[in-house]
């Protein structure tokens, strides 16, 4: 009963005022939701990154070729051919004891058009040239038809598998399965084997791996893409034009057991760079080492996040402390009276303590719902920008675009204790301030 | 009209002066300030008796020592030296928890400026002093009506202070002041802030309290308030200059005094 009354006294005194109540509860509300959306955010983030490394594969090492620089006055007499080899590649594959396998990769920006649509302007995509084993490795999975074969492999035929989202495009209204498609730059025909599921793109990781989308790859062999393309590339745009000679665009290599990837990245770190150990046309990317350091990344990625979680609490705790600073002063006739009508020191700290609790306590339970309101509001606004802005939705960075907030389930509880603790930690000294003074003089107080 | 019962029968320290029970014993009592280096000797020894039934009216000067007695009467100070009992326990060497204690339980406090606490309606002030003993209960409840009822109030129970007039805000302080059964109702200046008619108001309240066994003691500076009183004791310079009986003491005709419970306003 008493203990009722007491509650039910401090929370009409805090009604006497609703606005200064209202804004002081909104700096704890603020805290407390900044709290689970950061760590939600940042454990979306977090596991986003790690997911994209896995999709790497933990057992592969990514040799990638790069480009080097364009020389000025580049012409046809001084090509220099870059990146990987075929033979870089046989070497990797037959001398390192702990590689299983080895996937040549080249990948090729050119334009598609289908046959039996002529007058369709031609669709941008890459042309992949692989091997069957590209579609594990990458995790691409048919949706109808099937991937290259070894035998298309071997005979360097003219097939092709391609991605959903290409699909869709260059056949609006017909089924894509035995149709030709044509390559109007390379004046090529190639016949379609199989369609692939929708896949999503991978984000860059360190500044060493391009992002790749997959959504309008058109993959061939390897073997007919040497053949059929050969290694020199021109591309004449405007009224220039560039060359670039590649062999291989990418090595996948596949590393039978885990434990030995970094041993076998460093030795084929030290078979590329034999003869030049600055090279700067190759980079070697190893995701296992990447989801190592992302996992310890992640963890100082949450403290930091704790970290500006808890300063906005604090703020917001400074925020109760000023207003029950000034209302204690406000009120110094009450609290006279109060003690003078029998009440104890002790009364009037808690009666102010249950205003402070009080006031934190509802900023906490409203923040956590604030902060359960993350995923969904966070997917509002990407769906607002992506319908109202669609310029400013491309230049997102790719882990805006798809990464999802999680709610981690221990930041509820935690939000919750921290914002008591703020209630009583930042309305004690308002409180004793108030329980210390002289009745006489409080009643005396204008 | 409703009857509280007021009379105390634990009251071991009364002594046999006359044949009254004392609501209050004032001995030797001294009050000294410490200002920077000056000592200010506000009270330098006063002793009196206040026998239960009696309506003393406090009288004197401002730098009479007046506001230091009400004070040391009110359990809001210690004495420096000498004792104040009360009910048989000498209040001048109590913690300030247990001088809380007493002022919930023992003293009824009515002042200038009527203090009561604006967030609670008029039920829920008088019933402030249960709170802090720790007392409220259905029953309490129904006695905080009672006593609304008893100062014309019945009909108001849930106003706010600032709904009420001056001499209502007045009348729900004095009905605050008697809901712990008190020694002693002290009252500050109880009509300073009151126009004539309204201070007529709260002083037939008190004679009719007083008339039911009531122990008033009030501090006033005007005359005319003090006349109503049965007792005068004026200070002067920290000491008792005079302390009598009144004669001619001013009263209300019965008429006036069973008005006040049906809410004269």
């Amino acid at each position: 009963m008493l203990i009722l009354r007491t509650w039910q006294l401090g929370i009409k005194s805090l009604l006497l005022h609703p606005m200064r109540s209202a804004l002081t509860v909104l700096g704890i509300f603020i805290g407390v939701a900044s709290v689970i959306w950061l760590l939600a955010i940042g454990e979306g983030i977090s596991k986003e990154a790690q997911r994209q490394i896995e999709d790497l594969g933990a057992e592969n090492i990514i040799v990638r070729s790069i480009k080097p620089p364009d020389e000025s006055g580049a012409n046809f007499r001084s090509i220099q051919a870059f990146g990987l080899t075929r033979a870089e590649h046989k070497l990797l594959s037959t001398t390192i004891k702990t590689v299983e396998s080895v996937l040549p990769i080249r990948e090729l920006p050119t334009k598609f058009a289908y046959t039996g649509n002529p007058n369709a302007k031609p669709i941008d995509g890459r042309l992949v040239g692989c091997t069957p084993e590209y579609a594990e490795v990458t995790r691409l999975e048919v949706a109808r038809g099937h991937f290259l074969t070894d035998r298309e492999i071997i005979s360097k035929g003219g097939v092709c598998v391609i991605a959903a989202n290409l699909a869709s495009k260059l056949f609006p209204s017909e089924d894509p399965l035995n149709k030709l498609m044509y390559l109007p730059e390379k004046k090529e025909f190639y016949k379609i084997v199989g369609v692939l599921k929708h896949r999503n793109a991978t984000a860059a990781i360190g500044g060493s791996l391009a992002s790749q989308d997959f959504s309008l790859d058109v993959y061939i062999p390897i073997t007919t893409m040497q053949a059929r393309v050969g290694d020199t590339e021109v591309k004449r745009t405007g009224g220039s034009f560039s060359v670039k000679e590649f062999e291989l665009s990418q090595c996948t290599i596949r590393v039978g057991d885990v434990d030995d990837v970094p041993r076998t990245a460093k030795l084929v770190e030290a078979t590329l760079r034999k003869d030049d150990p600055d090279r700067q046309d190759i980079a070697v990317v190893v995701p296992f080492e990447l989801l190592e350091q992302a996992k310890a990344t992640r963890l100082m990625f949450m403290m930091f996040m704790g970290l500006i979680a808890a300063i906005s609490l604090i703020v917001g705790g400074i925020g109760i402390m000023n207003i029950m600073l000034a209302t204690v002063t406000e009120r110094t006739r009450e609290i006279g009276i109060r003690r003078a009508l029998g009440g104890k020191r002790s009364d009037i700290t808690r009666q102010f303590l249950v205003e402070t609790i009080s006031l934190s306590v509802v900023g906490g339970l409203t923040g956590i719902l604030g902060g359960l309101l993350c995923p969904v509001t966070v997917e509002a606004a990407r769906w607002l920008i992506r319908e109202g802005a669609p310029a400013m939705y491309a230049n997102l960075p790719e882990v805006a675009k798809v990464m999802s907030p999680e709610i981690v389930p221990i930041s509820i509880p935690v939000a919750f204790i921290i914002s008591v603790f703020v209630g009583v930690i930042f309305g004690l000294y308002p409180a004793m301030r108030a329980a210390q003074m002289d009745p006489i003089e409080a009643l005396r107080h204008e | 009209m409703s009857s509280i019962p007021t009379v105390k029968s634990n009251d071991q320290t009364a002594e046999t002066n006359g044949q009254n029970v004392l609501a209050a014993r004032v001995r030797e009592l001294q009050k000294h300030y410490v200002l920077k280096s000056e000592t200010v000797r506000a009270l330098r020894g006063v002793s009196f008796d206040v026998p239960e039934g009696d309506y003393v009216a406090i009288m004197g000067a401002s730098g009479s020592g007046k506001s230091t007695l009400l004070n040391l009467l009110g359990c809001l100070d210690r004495p420096t030296s000498g004792s104040f009992v009360l009910g048989g326990d000498d209040v001048a060497t109590m913690t300030d928890d247990e001088l809380s204690q007493i002022r919930a339980s023992r003293i009824g406090f009515v002042f200038q400026s009527y203090n009561l606490i604006a967030q609670l309606t008029v039920v829920e002030n008088i019933e402030v002093p249960l709170y802090y003993m720790g007392q409220l209960n259905a029953e309490s409840r129904k006695r905080c009506k009672q006593l609304a009822a008893m100062v014309g109030l019945g009909d108001r129970l849930d106003h706010r202070p600032t709904q009420l007039s001056g001499g209502q805000q007045q009348r729900v302080a004095i009905a605050r002041s008697l809901v712990n059964d008190p020694y002693f109702m002290l009252a500050d200046e109880a009509t300073g802030n009151l126009d004539s008619v309204t201070t007529d108001e709260i002083l037939a309240l008190f004679q009719m309290l007083n008339d039911q066994g009531r122990t008033i003691i009030m501090v006033t500076h005007e005359d005319e308030v003090s006349e109503h009183a049965k007792r005068m004791i004026r200070l002067k310079d920290g000491e008792i200059q005079i302390d009598k009986r009144i004669e001619n003491r001013k009263t209300f005709p019965p008429e006036v005094i069973k008005k006040i419970s049906m809410g004269t306003d």
